[in-house]
């Protein structure tokens, strides 16, 4: 992209972060939010990007020095609307996002706390039509209205996709770790409350929430007619599963089964 | 083969007539069975001679192999040879409702996430014997090796892969959760599938399901752990989600769409289901794509933690050229691992030390060479799909739990390989290029 020729305006890209309060998952204590805190720093490696970050949800002591927490990531302030506990935030966000149409919005794949579904990017997309994409690990560049962004695939893989702006996107934990939160500029960052209201969330209230218990471990049921079954299960050592020897062949033909094993598998690529 | 009992008199005579010039040859098989020590009296009745059993092992001490081992090997293809299939088969003709299910399949198999999930949709589905209900598949990707009888599937759709016009569907290979939602749309329009199921997974259940879900106008249930009937409920059923980061249960009422996490259920066993294609009656509608997939892209496989490496080429004792060993690594794309003798040895790093001492690996594809397979290693790659083991010794544990050995020198056989990649790279560039 020619950085000289154009002007300010045109190269500046416009992402809102949503951002919300997390529960440290020992102590149980509010802190920023890990996946979002991972948001704002991929916003913030943005070249050229005007970052906004937006809480709705209450403001009281406890989410006050967990959204400190990000403003000490180097923010000047986090736009705020008030929403009563247990509301339904996705209204006011969406009314929020539509009148500052950014062209990026980031965010956490899912709460830690609360209902936690992950669903809040996907009913904004719906309400503000734009498309969304998920598990993001970096974006490579934005030009013409449309971002080159790399997914992030299980196993350390990467998928590149081109999406088309404005969209939607949310960072799991394997983006890049989020930087420390300074203490001078999280008290000195401010907060820009705006009004909006909060729409109750009625199915929530009627669910019954209680501290996660244990699942069950699976146990292994062994389904056999004879007792000699049962006691070869039991015993069960490295059993030889039918796999297929080569033995006595020559290098150049072993070096063939494996690598039409390799093949078939998938494993080798072509370049 | 005949479970009718057919006596030879004649045989029967020689076995008792000592002075028949054929009579040693029949003694050692008198009846004509698998084992001496058991064969089917006149009556029917199963006759045994105690000491016949077993047979004289080295020391010259009678053994009894009771493992059955040795009568496995000595059973000819006959009446026993194969245990037969006791499943259920279920072929249900006029369902009362549908299930949907929505398995993610990565590379074309049920994974066991997708067969738990199975299991939860056949528990909706056969809660009321009176009035059955069909369990149905919507497959994207072109299946493999597909045991979609055994997983409990009684209608398939199969959209993606191989379509009956020979070109299949691309438009969703890859990343197109676009075109999918659209197509399970179609799907919601024409059979109206009364629970819609999908695994919670990354790979892309929870993306599709999510969709789907906001789609539909549903307020899923998310990462389900568990599900109950509850006649209380509008929908007879209720089900236990995790919510706040793992932090909570969540008891509510089953709604129409919900994601779940893996052993939700158990998986089908006992049954075998139909599997009957069904097709929609309308093909699935075109959508504007405002997602583009452009592919893969290459990691450098050395940056892969170990854990969670796809394809792994781990070295032991029997490696002697290391800088052969690393090459091929490189040129094969693995990520490399090792037992844990290499990194005593000083050859690798501590944090590439496969096994129960290091990392548990999940790979799915795991190349071992020269490692003997010691029982702390073999743990450390339980859940490996593939093993491919070249080593020198065809005796050791790590050939017994290969599904391809190898056997001979480990060297000789990477450089082989190695040459071979590089050969079908350099055939695929110029394919590329004539193009």
């Amino acid at each position: 992209m020619p950085h000289d020729v154009a002007t300010p305006a045109e190269t500046e890209l416009n992402v809102a972060v949503l951002v919300s309060v997390g529960r440290h998952p020992l102590t149980a204590r509010a802190r920023r939010a890990d996946q979002d805190a991972r948001a704002v720093e991929m916003a913030l490696t943005l070249p050229d990007a005007d970052v906004r970050l937006i809480h709705a949800g209450r403001h009281d002591d406890d989410s006050d020095s967990a959204l400190r927490g990000y403003l000490g990531m180097g923010l000047a302030s986090i736009g705020l609307l008030e929403q009563p506990s247990g509301a339904d935030v996705v209204p006011a966000l969406a009314a929020v996002l539509r009148d500052a149409s950014p062209q990026l919005v980031l965010t956490g794949a899912r709460a830690e706390t609360g209902e936690g579904s992950g669903l809040l990017p996907y009913l904004l997309a719906d309400w503000l039509g734009w498309p969304i994409v998920t598990g993001l690990a970096a974006v490579e560049s934005v030009e013409h209205g449309m971002a080159t962004v790399l997914q992030a695939l299980p196993r350390g893989q990467r998928r590149r996709l081109r999406v088309r702006l404005p969209a939607i996107a949310t960072v799991e934990s394997s983006a890049p770790a989020a930087r420390q939160s300074a203490f001078g500029p999280a008290r000195r960052g401010g907060f820009d409350p705006e009004t909006r209201d909060g729409v109750r969330d009625d199915a929530l209230s009627e669910w019954h929430v209680q501290p996660a218990r244990k699942r069950p471990k699976r146990l292994k049921i062994v389904k056999a007619a004879s007792a000699r079954d049962r006691f070869k299960a039991a015993a069960a050592k490295a059993q030889g599963g039918g796999g297929q020897v080569l033995e006595g062949a020559t290098p150049e033909q072993g070096a063939e089964a494996i690598f039409k094993l390799l093949e078939e598998e998938g494993v080798v690529r072509r370049s | 083969m005949s479970d009718i009992v057919r006596r030879d008199p004649r045989r029967e005579w020689i076995a008792r007539n000592r002075l028949h010039p054929e009579h040693l040859a029949v003694r050692v098989d008198p009846h004509g069975t698998a084992s001496p020590s058991e064969w089917p009296g006149p009556n029917g009745l199963t006759r045994r001679n105690p000491r016949a059993v077993g047979f004289i092992g080295p020391n010259g001490i009678k053994r009894i192999d009771r493992s059955g081992a040795q009568q496995a090997a000595t059973q000819s293809g006959g009446r026993q040879a194969q245990p037969k299939d006791t499943r259920r088969r279920v072929d249900i003709d006029a369902p009362d409702f549908l299930v949907a299910v929505v398995p993610d399949m990565p590379g074309g198999r049920l994974s066991s996430h997708d067969r738990d999930l199975l299991g939860m949709a056949r528990q909706l589905a056969d809660a009321d014997p009176e009035r059955p209900g069909a369990v149905l598949a919507v497959v994207f990707v072109e299946p493999r090796e597909a045991a979609f009888d055994e997983a409990g599937i009684d209608r398939l759709l199969s959209l993606g892969g191989a379509g009956e016009d020979g070109g299949g569907d691309a438009r969703f290979d890859g990343y197109a959760p676009e075109a999918r939602v659209a197509a399970l749309q179609a799907v919601e329009r024409e059979l109206a599938p009364r629970h819609w199921l999908l695994p919670d997974s990354a790979l892309g259940g929870a993306d599709l399901g999510r969709r789907l879900a906001v789609r539909l106008g549903e307020r899923p249930a998310t990462q389900v752990w568990q599900i109950e009937a509850d006649a209380v409920s509008e929908t007879d059923w209720r089900c236990i989600a995790r919510g706040a980061a793992g932090g909570t249960d969540m008891t509510r009422p089953l709604p129409r769409v919900a994601m779940a996490l893996a052993e939700c259920a158990e998986p089908v066993s006992e049954t075998r289901h139909a599997a009957r294609p069904v097709e929609l009656t309308q093909g699935p509608p075109q959508v504007l794509a405002r997602i583009e997939d452009l592919g893969a892209v290459a990691v450098d496989p050395a940056g892969v933690a170990l854990g969670e490496a796809e394809f792994i080429l781990s070295a032991g004792n029997g490696v002697k050229d290391w800088e052969a060993y690393h090459r091929a690594a490189r040129i094969l794309g693995a990520t490399e691992g090792a037992s844990r003798v290499a990194v005593d040895d000083g050859f690798m790093p501590r944090d590439r030390q496969v096994g129960a001492t290091g990392t548990w690996v999940t790979a799915r594809v795991y190349v071992a060479v020269g490692i003997s397979g010691a029982i702390q290693h073999l743990q450390g790659i339980q859940s490996c799909e593939k093993v491919v083991a070249i080593n020198l010794d065809g005796g050791c544990d790590m050939v017994k739990r290969a599904d391809l050995a190898v056997i001979g020198d480990a060297g000789e056989i990477l450089a082989a390989l190695v040459a071979m990649v590089e050969r079908y790279r350099e055939q695929q560039q110029e394919n590329r290029d004539a193009a």
